[in-house]
């Protein structure tokens, strides 16, 4: 496999990474002031936008409504100049768009407090502007943020972080080049403080004694991600209650 | 031709270092654990697991003797009964119309609890059932009171008096419900000329000052006649002032416009949404307004 070449013999992964180490991670909330909530995430050169709306009456088929819980909307899309070539994608029918529209809608009815907002909707609209690899997770990570941004009650943080392996050395926040070399990857979002796991998806296939070894990664690479998101969140409620002091 | 003026966008270094009292508020993201103490009562914002209590939302504790909760930073519109809200129509249904709120639920405006034009008080028939669309149509804007709040959040409103009804011609501004100050009456005639109901969900409206208040009509006839230059002209300023001063996080009462909308005249109208304007304007008016407490 390209095992020898994701990793080199100094242990330095293809863009000088550690094995265990995170790209750059800079995150802003409140982007966008129509929306309810909104968000913007880069890490690395992969950069997504999140914005939120609701919780707000469902437009249209009234017959969808949950009458104990609040449904949760998503859409995932890449943008057609996200990727090397541009591309571009059908709004809505695209496979891996819808299938990972329905991980989004997965993830998050298990974080939000749903129960609170009977027969409301909640819009989750998640963008890639550039894709280079954990396009998902920034997703996620983005989309996080955003619910918090729009004061939506979750049990938790959802982070999540990309996983892979070079040989028996676990490497963590692949990058696209990493995944373009066709190894075993894994997808983790995690609720960090009761350490649950939300979503956990793994493509191609791995021996079962390596699968601790990703997930080890993954899930450190979650709790660092953690802690930066909650700089980030924490900055920006010391602004607003500063500028809301008096 | 017209000359064209372009802005780059630049950081900006963040704002004053006044004296805050943010060191007091215990500031805390969801999955925090605030108390493992088994004495307190959950309230919003807060969820129990494991005999810890942890807050859901991003935003500050307040504890209220035993009741615990979080208030976030930004929230949809909760109805309380009581409340002046400005809506608008979007549906109109068997005997009632839904309006928007921005709220987590359509409100609901029961055909009974509407004023018949002329003030009567007489039982709502199968005429006014089919007349409904003469009344109120989608897109319309009204401004009532909250009756009472269903069990689900859903609120029901209700325009009961002469000063409820359609709202005419005039200017919507759309910010978040926790700006608005609750106050003894939103709807005040502000001396500069124009009119304004500030609504407890956040939907402010700016209209001309009517000359004399028209006790027939019951809030149904609006009055189309040409707005004057000079009245629109207020009705414009007023409107930046009041998104400078949500931009910089004011809270909106009658006083805080007032001060704002004096402190921008020296500027055009236009140039009070430029950021180092906004800035100026609004430290005035929270210095003004500190005058004013102190």
């Amino acid at each position: 496999m390209a095992a020898a070449e994701l990793l080199s013999d100094e242990g330095y992964r293809l863009d000088g990474r550690r094995p265990n180490e995170l790209r750059k991670v800079r995150a802003r909330m409140g982007v966008f002031e129509q929306a309810d909530g909104s968000a913007y995430i880069e890490q690395g050169n992969t950069k997504a936008l999140a914005v939120v709306y609701g919780p707000h009456e469902l437009r249209g088929s009234r017959s969808r409504a949950l009458p104990d819980r609040a449904l949760v909307h998503c859409q995932y899309s890449l943008a057609a100049f996200s990727t090397s070539e541009r591309r571009r994608r059908p709004p809505h029918g695209d496979r891996q768009t819808a299938e990972l529209a329905l991980h989004l809608r997965q993830t998050f009815e298990a974080a939000i407090l749903t129960q609170l907002y009977p027969r409301s909707q909640i819009d989750i609209y998640v963008q890639i502007l550039q894709a280079d690899g954990g396009n998902y997770c920034a997703g996620v990570n983005a989309a996080t943020l955003a619910l918090m941004d729009a004061g939506i009650p979750m049990k938790d943080f959802v982070c999540a972080s990309s996983a892979g392996l070079a040989a028996d050395t676990a490497l963590a926040d692949l990058s696209w080049p990493e995944e373009a070399a066709g190894g075993p990857q894994l997808a983790l979002a995690l609720l960090p403080a009761s350490g649950q796991i939300a979503l956990l998806q793994l493509s191609a296939r791995l021996h079962q004694q390596r699968l601790e070894l990703a997930l080890e990664a993954a899930l450190a690479a979650c709790r660092s991600l953690h802690a930066v998101l909650d700089a980030v969140v924490r900055e920006r409620l010391r602004q607003a209650s500063q500028a809301l002091g008096d | 031709m017209a000359a064209v003026s372009m802005r780059l966008p630049v950081a900006r270094k963040p704002a004053r270092p006044s004296a805050s009292r943010s060191g007091e508020k215990h500031l805390v993201a969801p999955g925090d654990t605030i108390t493992t103490d088994t004495g307190y009562m959950r309230g919003h914002g807060t969820y129990v697991e494991e005999e810890k209590l942890i807050a859901s939302v991003a935003g500050a504790v307040e504890r209220v003797n035993k009741l615990v909760c979080v208030k976030a930073l930004k929230t949809r519109y909760n109805g309380e009964v009581g409340d002046i809200v400005v809506g608008r129509i979007t549906e109109v249904q068997q005997k009632r119309w839904k309006v928007e709120t921005n709220s987590r639920l359509d409100s609901v405006l029961l055909l009974s609890s509407m004023n018949l034009p002329g003030g009567e008080l007489r039982r709502r028939s199968a005429e006014d059932e089919l007349a409904m669309r003469d009344y109120l149509q989608e897109g319309d804007l009204i401004s009532a009171e909250v009756q009472s709040v269903f069990s689900d959040g859903a609120v029901s409103l209700h325009t009961r008096s002469l000063k409820y009804g359609k709202l005419g011609q005039g200017v919507l501004v759309q910010v978040s419900p926790s700006l608005v100050k609750r106050q003894k009456t939103h709807f005040h005639d502000l001396p500069c000329g124009a009119s304004v109901i500030l609504g407890n969900n956040g939907f402010i409206w700016i209209y001309p000052t009517p000359e004399q208040r028209e006790e027939e009509a019951g809030g149904f006839t609006t009055n189309l006649e040409p707005v004057p230059l000079s009245d629109r002209e207020v009705i414009s300023r007023l409107r930046n002032c009041i998104v400078a001063l949500v931009t910089e996080k004011l809270m909106l009462f009658d006083t805080s416009i007032l001060y704002c909308y004096e402190a921008s005249l020296p500027h055009q109208i236009k140039d009070i949404l430029k950021p180092e304007v906004m800035e100026e304007i609004v430290l005035e008016t929270r210095q003004r307004l500190l005058d004013l407490e102190g």
